[in-house]
């Protein structure tokens, strides 16, 4: 069953400002996010607060998402597709707290979904926001380290370094073998980082009719995908996008569609396939 | 100061929820360019600025965005409701603006406001046009992010000469300034990725 909390009203009351952040500083996300979704896929740089939690952990998707939400939303957090693991639990908790704002596992349910390196299996819908946490936003930072050099690279929308780095691959392994993080070229402008989802959910970035919104807090900087907008996963002609298929299906609910994680579960090495997100797995078992 | 605080009208009632629920309705409008969402509820005013723009500033705007506004607008009451509410430096050059208040019959509504740079293109301007209507004017055709497929924009009071001064404004895509546009107190979003034809597919 879907685990749904309504809001706790007692604890926020004049202990922070409504959902952490000041006043001030939510507007000014809030002027980068518009940005964000004028200019698809370019990084717009904010001014990144200090988060009550270390980098790396999800400042940027917070910061995002307390900037957003209000007392009428349902948020659900995920962490690699789990509605459980410690981030995800840490998060929601923090929201319930200083925004007074209904909690959900079950995606269907959710308003704004915060995700870190997952999009749910359940396809969205119009009108619910999915909010990323990206470690690093430059997708070129790999093959070009000066952000100067990055920048006038997305300003001239010279990108042959990305497809270059993409044959050596196919050079040396036979295949393009990045399997997460994998870049893509939004409404045909700007070359993006999806964040690290596997590449499995790539196809699920195009033109989904929901909001993405993608926070990055180290790296201080906010992007966004507007619904109905084609995203499309880079390749070659002889060597075309695909994404991972498994023999197996999961141990638990028989999927053979979703992202399947893999588990040791005795010291003989035995294996077990599971679906990555638990709401999807719950729900069809 | 011309005005003396009795003569204010007042701001928010519930500043941080006011804000936020008026926030995600603009958002709605920038993600789905040509939907027109309504921001009534909010604060009247100082009533020479409609209910939308009003909303609309005192949502987005601080004392980092500086306001440029349209001589029609450009009157006491205006400033010291702006100043007051939301802290906005007011200023004389296009150049320097963040937001912009404009009217419809203004001519050349995008000389001179910041189009960002190709490193920079955050760095425009948003226009906030006040138009008569925002469903009764000639029918145009849009396409772009947001949009499936495409959508038809009915925005009253502006001629073909303003849509081909959006069209040049697009075609400086990535950088180029956002449009918004308000009646009442409905507001419809037009950031710069969303090409429209200059002439109506269907006149009223």
């Amino acid at each position: 069953m879907p685990d749904t909390s309504t809001p706790d009203t007692t604890i926020a009351e004049g202990a922070y400002n409504y959902a952490y952040l000041d006043e001030q500083t939510k507007r000014m996300i809030r002027r980068a996010i518009l940005k964000a979704v004028a200019v698809p896929g370019y990084q717009v740089p904010f001014g990144g607060r200090e988060m009550p939690l270390p980098y790396g952990w999800g400042t940027g998707g917070i910061q995002v998402t307390a900037a957003i939400i209000g007392r009428d939303d349902t948020l659900k957090v995920i962490d690699q597709g789990a509605d459980d693991t410690t981030n995800a639990v840490s998060i929601r908790r923090f929201f319930a707290r200083v925004a007074e704002v209904a909690t959900t596992t079950c995606t269907e349910d959710a308003t704004v979904i915060q995700t870190r390196h997952r999009v749910p299996e359940t396809p969205l819908k119009e009108g619910q926001i999915l909010v990323f946490q990206v470690p690093i936003p430059e997708p070129l930072r790999m093959l070009e380290p000066r952000e100067t050099e990055t920048r006038t690279l997305h300003a001239l929308s010279e990108y042959g370094v990305m497809q270059v780095s993409l044959y050596e691959s196919i050079a040396r392994h036979g295949r393009i073998s990045k399997s997460y993080n994998y870049p893509v070229m939004v409404n045909g402008r700007y070359i993006m980082s999806p964040s690290p989802i596997p590449k499995f959910d790539n196809p699920k970035l195009d033109r989904s009719p929901a909001l993405q919104l993608y926070g990055a807090g180290r790296e201080k900087r906010i992007y966004a995908v507007p619904p109905h907008t084609p995203v499309k996963s880079l390749d070659f002609d002889d060597h075309p996008f695909e994404v991972e298929h498994w023999s197996e299906c999961c141990a638990l609910c028989g999927s053979k569609e979703s992202f399947l994680d893999e588990m040791i579960v005795d010291d003989a090495g035995k294996r077990l396939f599971v679906c990555s997100d638990t709401d999807y797995c719950e729900g069809r078992r | 100061m011309s005005g003396t605080s009795s003569s204010l009208s007042p701001g928010f009632a519930d500043p941080a929820h006011d804000a936020q629920r008026l926030f995600r309705r603009v958002l709605d409008a920038f993600s789905h360019p040509g939907r027109i969402v309504s921001l009534a509820g909010a604060a009247v005013g100082p009533g020479t600025i409609s209910r939308a723009t009003t909303a609309y500033l005192l949502t987005l705007a601080d004392r980092d965005t500086p306001l440029w506004l349209a001589p029609a607008f450009d009157r006491p009451e205006v400033r010291d409701y702006l100043r007051f509410h939301a802290g906005t430096p007011m200023v004389v050059s296009r150049s320097e603006a963040t937001f912009a208040v404009l009217r419809h019959e203004d001519a050349d509504p995008f000389e001179g406001f910041a189009v960002g740079t190709d490193t920079y293109p955050d760095r425009s301007a948003t226009l906030v046009i006040e138009v008569p209507s925002l469903d009764e004017g000639p029918i145009r055709l849009c396409r772009g992010p947001g949009i499936d497929g495409e959508a038809h924009l009915a925005v009253a009071g502006l001629d073909d000469g303003f849509w081909r001064q959006c069209a040049a404004n697009h075609a400086l895509f990535p950088c180029g300034a956002d449009l918004v546009f308000t009646s009442g107190s409905s507001l419809l979003a037009l950031p710069r990725s969303i090409s429209v034809e200059v002439s109506p597919c269907m006149s009223r």
